[in-house]
């Protein structure tokens, strides 16, 4: 941590740092903002230092690939979907503003023009990842720079709503800090008027930070243990699996597909913990799978019961998402959600917001779903009701924006 | 009037506001003159920083940003133009006697102290750009050159940005065309 900001390390572990994350390890993944982002003052009284405030942690881009991707997830979600007026002179236009945008504050300083810089100090791993739709990328890119992304195929169960379909241009903006996130996508969102209608903005949540030890898989809303099988940085195959490489301006680039999934929690709440746990094959508690002890055990599809029936169902969620062709795996970067909706007799909308990052969605994604469409008992509780796909490009060049190798010639 | 040349560092960062990067280690938005382009004028001493225009469909807007002064002297901004309106004052916000704020041309124009700086920002001092000969695009920049007391000139790459504020005397715009 050179150069990183000071703290006493004798009052991280005194103060009971396992619940930030097992003391060092929660700060060591990302660059935290030294100088721009003081601390509270302590004029007077004795001075507590529990460690650098997480605030001031950022998670810039590396290399090739946009931040927010294999970035570990933040716990807040905003997920902007816009619809462009204008031709490619104006993407360009607003690919610049909102870029900048997204660099200044993702270091935890203002953005250009900014009207509430003191809402920029704390940039709580804030990152604003870019994608542009099938329609941008027929009718904008230049065929020869044009990375090859396909509509989703209609699924059988899926009951989509305009509102929340298909968008020229997508950013997904992530904070561990809710008031750092809204004042980034506010910006966001002024900076993208003159060129964009906003179609949606899907807000979503997981767990605070600090709440649970960095790197728990989360839970959603059903209150699964949800994204145990999902591959990390660490993993050997992560790169193949998410960074595309083709065409050469895209080299770094990946795809998102976003899908809104809507839960019937007042039906699931009839059902019993035995029941919830068959429907799934995994565990609520550890999210072991019923065959195993432990959350990351491998299931074992073929033990049977004394009656000979298989103790993980073969049309739970877990057997029927499971692939034997190592390809059929993607990066999820899911967030719950929950709007108040009167209209419905919960009072709410419930749900997920579905976020997959693969380097050929078509060959690793479409396979996966199209099994849950056809059989999956977990179809009983929830429904698609948004799809969309975006081609995410790679990082800005330096000193340049994002999708400039798509929208210009280098 | 004696044109400054520039030193591909000074121009650099001169031209970087908002949008490029020189392949330093500056932040992008951070301008810094090169001590060694020319000690002998005052555009070599002078910086700014994060330069943007408000976006306008037409009339007149203004443009704002940080200018820095690593000199010993004080620096003085005496005018301004640019190729994109046909009139340009540097402009300060005073309150009228009934309370009110008026902003009218600053006479002597902005003095920047030495080893200081002055904000230009909504409310405050500004570069007042009048006669707009089109839209000012949001998105786009415009090349403000300032014209310095000892003569010398430099040139700003200022970023167009949309922004409600700044005068509700502006023509209104969505600053899209």
């Amino acid at each position: 941590m050179a150069g990183g900001p000071r703290w006493d390390r004798r009052n991280v572990l005194r103060t009971g740092a396992a619940a930030l994350g097992g003391a060092g390890v929660g700060w060591s993944a990302s660059a935290a903002v030294a100088a721009t982002a003081p601390g509270p003052r302590t004029a007077d009284g004795p001075t507590r230092v529990v460690g650098p405030s997480p605030g001031t942690e950022t998670a810039p881009a590396v290399g090739r690939n946009q931040a927010g991707i294999a970035t570990p997830p933040q716990a807040h979600l905003a997920l902007v979907g816009w619809d462009l007026r204008g031709g490619r002179a104006e993407l360009v236009r607003m690919m610049r503003l909102l870029s900048d945008d997204a660099g200044r504050l993702a270091a935890g300083r203002p953005a250009l023009a900014d009207t509430e810089p003191d809402l920029a100090g704390h940039p709580s791993r804030l990152t604003a990842t870019f994608g542009f739709g099938p329609r941008v990328l027929r009718e904008l890119v230049p065929a020869e720079r044009r990375p090859v992304l396909e509509e989703l195929p209609a699924f059988r169960r899926d009951r989509l709503e305009e509102r929340w379909s298909q968008t020229d241009v997508v950013a997904q903006v992530c904070s561990d800090d809710p008031l750092t996130l809204a004042h980034a996508k506010r910006m966001l969102l002024k900076d993208a008027r003159p060129f964009a209608d906003v179609r949606w903005i899907q807000h979503g949540f997981r767990t605070a930070r600090g709440t649970v030890p960095d790197g728990t898989t989360m839970r959603n809303l059903m209150g699964q243990v949800d994204g145990t099988v999902n591959p990390t940085e660490a993993d050997p195959g992560f790169a193949s699996l998410v960074w595309a490489r083709s065409p050469e301006p895209y080299d770094g680039g990946t795809f998102l597909v976003v899908r809104r999934i809507r839960m019937q929690l007042d039906r699931w709440d009839r059902v019993d913990r035995v029941g919830r746990e068959v429907v799934v094959g995994r565990r609520l508690d550890t999210g072991a799978p019923l065959t195993g002890r432990q959350e990351r055990d491998e299931p074992d599809f073929a033990a049977t019961d004394r009656f000979g029936f298989p103790v993980i169902d073969p049309a739970s969620h877990i057997a029927r998402a499971r692939s034997t062709d190592p390809a059929e795996r993607f990066l999820r970067r899911a967030y719950n959600y929950t709007e108040p909706d009167p209209r419905r007799s919960t009072g709410e909308d419930s749900g997920l917001v579905f976020l997959a990052y693969a380097a050929d969605p078509a060959r690793q994604f479409v396979p996966v779903q199209q099994r849950l469409d056809d059989l999956d008992r977990l179809n009983e509780w929830v429904t698609t009701i948004g799809s969309a796909v975006y081609a995410v490009p790679p990082a800005a060049p330096q000193g340049g924006y994002t999708g400039q190798s798509l929208l210009e010639e280098s | 009037m004696r044109k400054t040349t520039l030193s591909a560092a000074l121009l650099c960062g001169l031209l970087a506001p908002a949008l490029a990067a020189c392949g330093n280690d500056d932040p992008p938005g951070t301008t810094s003159s090169s001590p060694s382009a020319s000690a002998t004028t005052q555009a070599a001493a002078l910086s700014v920083t994060d330069p943007w225009v408000k976006a306008a469909g037409s009339g007149m807007t203004a443009a704002f940003g940080t200018l820095s002064n690593s000199s010993d002297q004080d620096i003085d901004v005496v005018s301004a133009s640019t190729p994109v309106n046909a009139m340009t004052e540097l402009h300060e916000t005073v309150e009228n006697a009934d309370g009110s704020m008026a902003m009218r041309p600053k006479k002597g124009g902005f003095v920047i102290p030495a080893g200081g700086k002055v904000s230009l920002v909504p409310g405050g001092d500004h570069i007042m750009m009048m006669d707009l000969e089109g839209p000012v695009a949001a998105g786009t920049t415009v090349t403000i050159t300032l014209t310095l007391g000892d003569g010398s000139t430099t040139e700003v790459e200022a970023t167009v940005k949309p922004f409600e504020g700044a005068d509700e005397k502006y023509q209104p715009s969505d600053g899209s065309s």
